[in-house]
């Protein structure tokens, strides 16, 4: 009875093609960014925005990221950790060498030079496939912390080897350093989640999106018909790094404040995100949303259940942390390769139709 | 007819024009298998040419050569006049070259509606920058050519599974977003690798009605491989008849029904 | 008689194919599952591991669980009280990874049948997950030590058969006896492995399902079988394995990173050859001592074990995908 399409007919093309094209769904969607700009900020504390939203956020620019690598192009990708390395220090390098410029500007930049990286680690891609080219992925990995831990340039040769993020404000409230409010740490990172979320969504549905998918689907029936494998591939690595690289850079700037590349950009990075992808669904932006939100939600959940209620020591809730995601990886591939977006997208049908069954 | 530089009106009223693409000693092997041995023949614009053939006689791997998939080791592909230099398949599709594949290459993880859009993907120009802001140039883009592509879709009378994903469909249905996906193109040269492979009657009927109103109605140059005897016939101006690699018999469909070497070789002894 | 460098050298050399011949006792469990299944089980490390642990939880009489157990219950039990000798011990642990192969194949690729590669590939992703949080809560995280009774510390005997090379200065290589066990090992499982899949019934029948799944199932062969079958070979090769690593540097997790160094080892050899794993290993053993050694260490400041490996399984990839053994790919339109 609420959720209907009857009577909601496209009479344009122009109409037919827009994100929402049913009602219900376009006003859901202003109500949740209404929600996520002019609520949130205005309840949010140090503990929900350290624990949950602002690792969501982050983790959503990069699970959008990957999955424009993985979801929409087909191409895996075992990198995303030394990748948002790069982001991470691309960032520190120009705080330290600019300090007069905005972080904003920083951070795109970051995304950029990332772009540049990863696209040149995706030069493989055009000989290779698969998870062949996963292994190549995992080269860039292992070579990129190295480079990051050995070559004294990149820390500016502090003796601790990590980076720390110097204090910045944007029109005037401070958004890095320890000082930082819990709202304003939100509300930079949730920013650059909406501008990435809208450019992404405009990428894939558009011919950009197509010769991306079509790349996937079937690369040599793409290739006859026209689509050039080169540019191809090398945009969505390059497109999938800009975003990548992004959350990178505010992972280490705004949201942790120091690094250490081993342990905060391994190769565990890398399957976290690819996890959130996966549970949340190839080739769908919402699903990089449902994905980052589980694995981030997952772990306080279990922390707090377990460990705050029932009393039990942290290091049985990793365990049982790495089980249930272990198991809900397979779950998902088995029952559900298109993860949660699919889940959503059939739940929605059903509610076309409630309280008729068919 | 066929022999005169010029164009020409056939009998039934079809203007065939000057040679548009022309295959010489084309020869191609993989390893020490000689899968097309020394062949040529050329295609004329507007008509439609059939490639006829045994099982394994190098029919798909000649369309192959011509799509740019394959390279032959000797001998040229001229392509409107000039020598068709080495390119990559992404390069010939954009000369104008589109095809269908024998055993269905659609993109499964999309609608009927994306797949054939896929089509046009040679005429979107758009950068990345106007696409990822949207409004404006990309949309108009976008709507542009989703007009042209719903004009292919009421063509081939596929409305009703346009929003369908391509992975649901029955094989028939699944050959004609094929065809829809290739017209999309607009090209100016269209493949077909067994366009009726596995339909029934009437499947065929509707088949050959698409394949002779494109030619009819858009002028568009076929070449097409096929094994019912009843459909070439009917559809081709002229044929090339393969064999193990090598080419016995070319011209009008009568002139090769009368073949010896072709009858020995592919239809079979004649009763009288 | 010779320069002492070169001598060190030439140690390093012989240390870098013992430490190939331990990578490629991990790679020969990937090759086997991917000859039969075509997938690359990237759980094998974590196989490893849990074999281990399971090993030494069985001999030291451990409770598994014990920590789950304690938790819920309040108790505080941690060990049976007994010892398992270790030929005992060893047999049931190769039971227990027989029981492991059945569920892994009855529970997660039994339904995965006819599925790409890419997919398959992270399944065993999430199965690594999930083995290590199992063998983690199973036997506890704790670094173990394992001891079945293999000779360890260099061997002195060729210490001193080598004193005479270095001349005046008495150059003796250092050579742990339990490398040259290990690589004795290695050697017979690959010289059985390779009987078995070319010479037997079943061998042929695993070539068939790596083949084409569908295929092999319209003649007859029971996937499920073989499938378990092969995963069971895997799980006695990762028992092996972790052994040896076990007892070189005790039972800890840092052994499924192993299973990371096995993608270049198979990069290099084929991912169906069981030959090229051990090809394959040895070449990654030495080739990434030596690079470390003559270029890695004076020039680039030292750790490039870490990702030596695999710049050379990437420039293998651009040019020779097949590896040095494996068979060529051809793609059909």
């Amino acid at each position: 009875m609420l959720y209907r399409e009857s009577g909601d007919f496209s009479e344009t093309y122009k109409a037919d093609s827009q994100t929402f094209p049913i009602k219900f769904d376009r006003y859901r969607y202003y109500a949740v960014l209404a929600f996520a700009f002019l609520v949130i900020p205005f309840i949010i504390n140090d503990y929900w925005a350290n624990a949950v939203l602002v690792p969501f956020v982050i983790y959503a620019i990069a699970a959008i990221g990957l999955n424009i690598l993985v979801g929409y192009c087909g191409q895996v990708s075992l990198g995303t950790g030394g990748f948002m390395a790069v982001g991470a220090y691309a960032c520190y390098k120009l705080k330290t060498a600019f300090p007069d410029v905005s972080i904003m500007i920083h951070v795109v930049i970051s995304g950029g030079i990332t772009a540049a990286v990863v696209t040149v680690f995706g030069l493989p891609s055009l000989r290779i496939k698969g998870f062949y080219l996963a292994v190549a992925t995992l080269a860039a990995q292992f070579f990129l912390v190295w480079l990051f831990n050995r070559v004294a340039w990149f820390y500016n040769y502090s003796s601790t080897g990590q980076i720390t993020a110097p204090d910045r404000t944007v029109l005037g409230y401070l958004v890095t350093g320890p000082n930082t409010e819990a709202w304003s740490k939100y509300m930079i990172c949730l920013v650059f989640l909406t501008i990435s979320g809208i450019i992404a969504r405009n990428l894939t549905r558009g011919s950009m999106g197509r010769r991306w998918s079509a790349i996937r689907d079937m690369d040599i029936a793409a290739e006859i018909i026209g689509v050039n494998p080169l540019t191809a591939k090398l945009s969505a690595f390059a497109v999938s790094g800009f975003f990548i690289g992004i959350s990178g850079a505010l992972f280490f700037a705004v949201y942790l404040g120091a690094v250490d590349v081993g342990e905060s950009f391994g190769i565990q990075k890398s399957f976290l995100v690819l996890f959130m992808v996966i549970i949340g669904g190839l080739g769908s932006i919402f699903g990089s949303f449902a994905g980052a939100a589980m694995l981030v939600l997952l772990p306080v959940l279990l922390k707090n259940i377990l460990v705050g209620v029932l009393g039990w020591d942290t290091a049985l809730a990793a365990h049982l942390e790495f089980i249930i995601v272990g198991a809900l990886i397979i779950v998902f591939l088995i029952a559900e390769p298109h993860g949660l977006a699919q889940l959503w997208r059939v739940a929605k049908e059903k509610l076309r139709l409630w309280p008729f069954p068919h | 007819m066929f022999d005169q530089a010029e164009s020409f009106v056939t009998a039934d009223g079809r203007t065939i024009g000057a040679v548009m693409m022309e295959m010489k000693n084309i020869t191609l092997r993989f390893g020490g298998v000689v899968a097309i041995k020394d062949i040529s023949f050329d295609v004329r614009e507007g008509e439609i040419r059939a490639i006829i053939g045994p099982n394994g006689a190098g029919k798909s791997s000649m369309l192959n050569v011509i799509s740019g998939f394959y390279h032959p080791q000797e001998g040229e592909v001229w392509y409107k006049g000039a020598r068709r230099p080495e390119m990559k398949p992404f390069e010939v599709a954009r000369q104008g070259i589109a095809r269908t594949f024998q055993n269905i290459a659609l993109f499964e993880g999309m609608s009927v509606l994306d797949n054939v859009m896929t089509g046009r993907l040679n005429h979107m120009k758009s950068g990345i920058l106007s696409q990822a802001i949207w409004y404006g140039k990309a949309e108009r883009e976008e709507t542009e050519n989703r007009e042209v592509v719903e004009r292919v879709i009421d063509f081939l009378e596929i409305q009703h599974i346009r929003k369908t994903p391509v992975s649901r469909l029955p094989y028939g249905l699944k050959k004609r977003v094929e065809l829809a996906r290739a017209l999309a193109a607009d090209p100016k040269i269209l493949l077909l690798d067994e366009p009726m492979a596995g339909m029934n009657v009437e499947e065929k009927e509707d088949m050959s009605r698409f394949i002779l109103d494109v030619n009819d109605e858009f002028g568009t140059t076929i070449v097409l491989i096929e094994h019912d005897m009843g459909v070439v016939m009917d559809l081709s101006d002229r044929v090339v008849v393969m064999d193990y690699g090598k080419k016995i018999g070319d011209g009008p469909p009568d002139d090769v029904r009368n073949n010896q070497a072709v009858i020995d070789a592919y239809l079979g002894v004649a009763h009288d | 008689m010779f320069p002492d460098q070169f001598l060190f050298g030439v140690e390093v050399v012989i240390n870098g194919l013992m430490a190939g011949v331990l990578y490629a006792l991990v790679a020969l469990g990937f090759v086997l599952i991917f000859k039969a299944s075509g997938i690359f089980n990237y759980a094998q490390g974590i196989m490893a591991l849990f074999a281990a642990l399971t090993l030494v939880g069985i001999m030291d009489g451990q409770v598994p669980f014990s920590h789950l157990i304690n938790a819920i219950f309040g108790t505080d039990v941690h060990h049976f009280g007994w010892h398992v000798p270790a030929f005992a011990a060893i047999l049931m642990a190769i039971a227990v990874m027989v029981g492991l192969a059945w569920m892994v194949q009855h529970f997660i690729f039994r339904h995965l049948v006819g599925q790409e590669p890419i997919i398959l590939f992270m399944a065993t992703i999430g199965l690594a997950y999930l083995m290590e949080g199992f063998g983690d809560l199973m036997w506890g995280s704790d670094i173990k030590k394992l001891d079945v009774g293999i000779p360890q510390g260099g061997s002195f005997w060729i210490e001193e058969a080598t004193a005479f090379l270095g001349g005046s200065n008495f150059y003796g290589f250092f050579i742990d006896q339990l490398d040259i066990v290990a690589a004795i090992v290695a050697i017979v499982l690959v010289v059985l492995l390779v009987a078995f899949a070319q010479y037997t019934k079943q061998g042929r029948a695993m070539r068939a399902v790596a083949d084409d799944h569908q295929a092999a199932l319209s003649v007859g062969i029971s996937l499920s079988f073989i499938w378990v079958l092969v995963w069971s070979l895997a799980g006695f090769v990762a028992l092996v394995a972790g052994i040896m690593w076990g007892a070189k540097s005790g039972v800890q997790f840092s052994l499924s990173l192993i299973a990371l160094k096995a993608l270049p080892v198979l990069i290099l050899g084929g991912f169906t050859s069981i030959p090229g794993a051990i090809v394959g290993g040895l070449i990654v053993g030495v080739g990434e001592k030596l690079f470390e050694f003559l270029i890695g260490a004076p020039f680039l400041g030292g750790a490039t074990e870490n990702w030596f490996a695999y710049m050379l399984a990437l420039v293998f990839l651009v040019f020779r995908p097949q590896g040095l053994f494996g068979e060529k790919i051809i793609e059909r339109v």
